[in-house]
């Protein structure tokens, strides 16, 4: 079974492990600051279609991103059994919308792989890694930088 | 070392303000009617920066401010006439302290070269007096003339009496010490109170023994000695006398003979406790320092170490006289937290009177009392905290006239810096953000604004130009106007190098006002040859952007051969604003009411199509183009328009749009969040807020939008503003 949550070992890692459109994705868990319910957002106008607004957390405005569309899945119709990441990346503060977190696992570095060439749909880009879990499930590890690039309206 | 870290920061801090107090002396030296306090208070500010100086080993700094201070010397004792060539070195001299205090605070090593020049200059000037050369450069305190601050009626010496408590030693204080600091205030006779001395038989070693009489002459108020003990006031006793009578030399030796000459025992028996009040002849009132701090200031900073952090007196007023509030430093993180959290605050109220509308609790007399005094009292906390925040523009304005005199020289016109409304206070960030827009305003207007001497005499206008700088409060708002009194825009002069860049197509039609604001567009430089100080082609479109940010907007008047104004609007604050709220399909936004110049319901008369797609709307004889908000933001629009909302909102520009939206359902003040600081720039959008049900709404700028949809012009201003 998986081991609980370990800190500081040489070549581990935990991840926050979430799901998206039946797969199984994770985020490094040193980027996350919390993990809240969705409550609906903001729209931005002229924003990117995987950007689904902005929420108010505790006053500060944190962008939410949809990443079922940014992962090419479609444009996510959020209910109440979503969740929204709460991230920090590049000193910007960022809300990542998922379907339902499942776990917070921890890797070791071995058991990451890299990502088959065969694979090329617009999700590889985002994908750094591949972890197979020890019931036999894959887990995604995703690039922040790359799923968020900079975000502003001049994209639009 | 961190602790001398912190003394140096302290000292630098201290420097910026003795600089202020040098320049401003410096300028006021000028007028006719020159007051001796005047020089002295520049003489005691190039003084103490030296004194700080040698303190940090700053050698630089302290060869400089020597020299700089002899020749202020020289002109304190009427050694020298002040001349026109004199003060413009003077001038020089305090720009050229400024930078190398600056690069002293950067560990940077100083320009020698410039230095070196002004140095000579002055050595020049100290030679022609033939007095003073070569003297020795160290740091000596120097006894300075306070007749003028002094009390006026002809007192009476002051006796003073301190006798330290152990604590006095154990905090690391030495008597000596204060007893120096006494003697910079003038001479001071110390003398041991031998019959304080107990004998040897009942000394205790933990306590001291020693207390001293201290005379002072007449001229030292006891606010001076106060402060000289301002930081060892709880732990020495003392007692200050003004004696009824001004005694001579000799007599004065006569009572203290008694006290006079007995060398301190080695073994320093128990303080005694105070004696009675002395001869019959002391004023029997005695001053007991009291634990509150006096709110005297001290105003003769000579301490060459800033004095010691915690409540700190205001001491730049060389009417230092009457005594200004006592005045306390604190960290700019520190207010920030707190608007911080009062903008939590009047979130927090907006919800509350939300919650209470959906309880149904609107009608109950005391809820509705209680909320009112809740939002009365959140709005008092905002605006004292705006008051804490709010800084004169004065700091702004004093440096102009460095860079007014540096724009002069680079050009050879003469232009003299008028400056009205310096208290004019707005926010202390709005301060720091406004020296590159006006240090550009101002270049440019001595640069391209004013004419040469030649012409301007051709013209009839003395050969002397005069540039404004003024600052008033306006409806809400800060106005700040630089105006100087020149040519005025050449027009067909803008046009056609705006043509020849291709920044508008030729022929276009365009108002004397949108010729005005091309100016604005980046890469415009309206000088034929490109000049060192303001022709590089970037100036007043990063004044525009720059302005725009601090949610402000800049205006041009110009009248030919009279002059132009550069005008800037501010907004008082950067942390709320008053808004209309107004609702969007199922968007609710803000749109700032400063914009909005009437809201109507538009019937079908009022209405009038022209070509497809845009409508006007005709109000008061006007037309006003339509704009609908749905589409500009991407949204559902809304029909039909006579169910629709107009607002009608006018640009600095003056130009007119009605905004249709579907219902205006609230005004009130909005907490301004940076959109930008976790996502980016929204193309009519300049910020967004959080409403009273926590949703997050946008706040637009009508400003962008009406410009993005009106004219050529309005494109390029897009445009301009996507690039930035």
């Amino acid at each position: 079974m998986l081991k609980s949550i370990s800190h500081n070992v040489v070549g581990k890692s935990d991840v926050v492990a979430f799901k998206l459109a039946d797969q199984d994705f994770c985020i490094d868990i040193g980027l996350v600051r919390e993990i809240r319910g969705w409550t609906p957002a903001t729209m931005l106008p002229h924003a990117p279609d995987y950007v689904k607004g902005v929420i108010n957390l505790r006053g500060a405005v944190v962008t939410v991103v949809d990443m079922s569309a940014r992962l090419g899945f479609g444009i996510a119709e959020p209910s109440h059994r979503h969740v929204v990441i709460i991230a920090i990346h590049a000193g910007r503060v960022v809300g990542l919308l998922a379907d339902l977190v499942a776990d917070i696992l921890t890797i070791s570095d071995d058991s990451l792989q890299g990502v088959p060439d065969l694979a090329s749909n617009s999700a590889r880009e985002f994908i750094t890694g591949m972890i197979t879990l020890e019931d036999g499930r894959i887990l995604r590890k995703i690039d922040l930088a790359q799923l968020l690039p900079e975000m502003s309206g001049a994209d639009a | 070392m961190e602790n001398l870290d912190e003394f140096r920061e302290m000292f630098f801090v201290e420097c910026d303000e003795l600089l202020e107090v040098l320049a401003g002396g410096l300028r006021q030296m000028e007028a006719a009617d020159l007051e001796k306090e005047i020089v002295h208070s520049v003489f005691r500010a190039v003084h103490s920066i030296k004194g700080g100086a040698a303190a940090f080993g700053l050698s630089d700094l302290v060869t400089f401010a020597h020299r700089f201070e002899t020749v202020l010397d020289l002109i304190r004792s009427d050694r020298m006439e002040i001349e026109a060539p004199v003060m413009t070195l003077l001038h020089r001299c305090s720009d050229g302290l400024a930078d190398l205090i600056e690069s002293a605070r950067a560990g940077l090593d100083a320009d020698r070269g410039l230095t070196g020049a002004l140095l000579a200059e002055l050595d020049a000037l100290i030679d022609s007096d033939g007095s003073d050369e070569g003297e020795p450069i160290v740091f000596t305190p120097i006894t300075l003339d306070f007749g003028d601050v002094a009390a006026s009626p002809p007192a009476a010496a002051l006796r003073i009496r301190m006798s330290p408590s152990a604590d006095l030693y154990r905090s690391g204080n030495d008597p000596v010490a204060l007893m120096t600091a006494l003697r910079k205030l003038g001479p001071a006779e110390v003398s041991l109170l031998a019959e304080e001395v107990a004998p040897l038989e009942s000394w205790d070693p933990d306590q001291p023994g020693l207390a001293w009489d201290i005379r002072m002459p007449s001229s030292v108020t006891e606010a001076q000695i106060l402060t000289v003990f301002e930081f060892v006031e709880d732990c020495c006793r003392l007692f200050i006398d003004r004696l009824a009578e001004v005694p001579g030399p000799a007599l004065s030796l006569a009572p203290l003979a008694d006290f006079l000459a007995v060398p301190a025992p080695d073994a320093a028996p128990p303080m005694a406790p105070l004696p009675p009040p002395g001869p019959a002849r002391i004023d029997p009132a005695p001053v007991q320092l009291a634990p509150q701090t006096p709110a005297t200031p001290d105003p003769e900073p000579a301490d060459p170490i800033p004095a010691v952090p915690g409540l700190r007196v205001a001491s730049s007023a060389p009417e230092a006289a009457a005594a200004p509030a006592p005045t306390i430093r604190v960290g700019l993180e520190r207010v920030d937290r707190l608007m911080n959290m009062i903008g939590e605050l009047v979130i927090k109220e907006a919800m509350l009177s939300q919650t209470i509308q959906t309880a149904g609790l609107q009608d109950a007399p005391d809820v509705v009392a209680g909320l009112d005094s809740i939002r009365q009292l959140a709005g008092e906390i905002q605006e004292s905290v705006m008051a804490i925040r709010a800084q004169p523009l004065k700091l702004v304005f004093q440096r102009m006239h460095r860079i007014l005199r540096e724009a002069a020289d680079a050009t050879g016109k003469p232009v003299r810096l008028i400056t009205l409304g310096e208290q004019t206070e707005v926010d202390k960030t709005m301060i720091e953000r406004l020296v590159d827009p006006l240090t550009h305003m101002i270049r440019n207007s001595v640069d391209h604004g004013l004419e040469d001497s030649v012409t301007r005499q051709r013209r009839g206008k003395p050969a002397e130009g005069v540039i404004t700088l003024s600052a008033a409060h306006r409806s809400g708002r800060v106005q700040i106007e630089v105006s100087d009194d020149g040519g005025g825009i050449d027009r067909p002069r803008v046009r056609q190098i705006a043509e020849e860049r291709g920044l508008v197509a030729p022929g276009t039609p365009l108002s004397a006002a949108e010729i005005d604001q091309l100016l604005f567009l980046p890469g415009f430089s309206c000088k034929d040859q490109v000049s060192a100080l303001s022709g590089r082609g970037v100036g007043l479109d990063v004044v525009r952007r720059e302005i725009m940010s601090l949610g402000g907007r800049v205006m041009i008047h110009s009248v030919e051969g009279e002059g132009t104004t550069f005008s800037i609007a501010l907004p008082l604050t950067l942390a709320v604003l008053e808004g209309m709220l107004i609702q969007l399909g199922d968007q609710t936004m803000v749109l700032p009411i400063t914009a909005v110049q009437e809201t109507l319901q538009p019937n079908r008369a009022m209405l009038h199509g022209m070509g497809a797609g845009t409508q006007l709307l005709s109000s008061r004889g006007e037309l006003i183009p339509i704009v609908d908000l749905c589409s500009v933001f991407g949204l559902p629009a809304i029909e039909p328009l006579e169910s629709a909302v107009l607002i009608v909102v006018e640009t600095d520009t003056r130009q007119r749009a009605a905004f249709r939206v579907d219902s205006i359902f609230d005004q009130r003040q909005v907490v301004i969040k940076s959109l930008e600081q976790n996502y980016g720039r929204v193309p009519g959008v300049s910020a967004a807020t959080i409403l009273g049900d926590g949703q997050i709404a946008l706040i637009i700028d009508p400003e962008e939008i009406v410009l993005s949809l009106s004219n050529d012009q309005g494109r390029l201003m897009a445009a301009m503003a996507a690039n930035g």
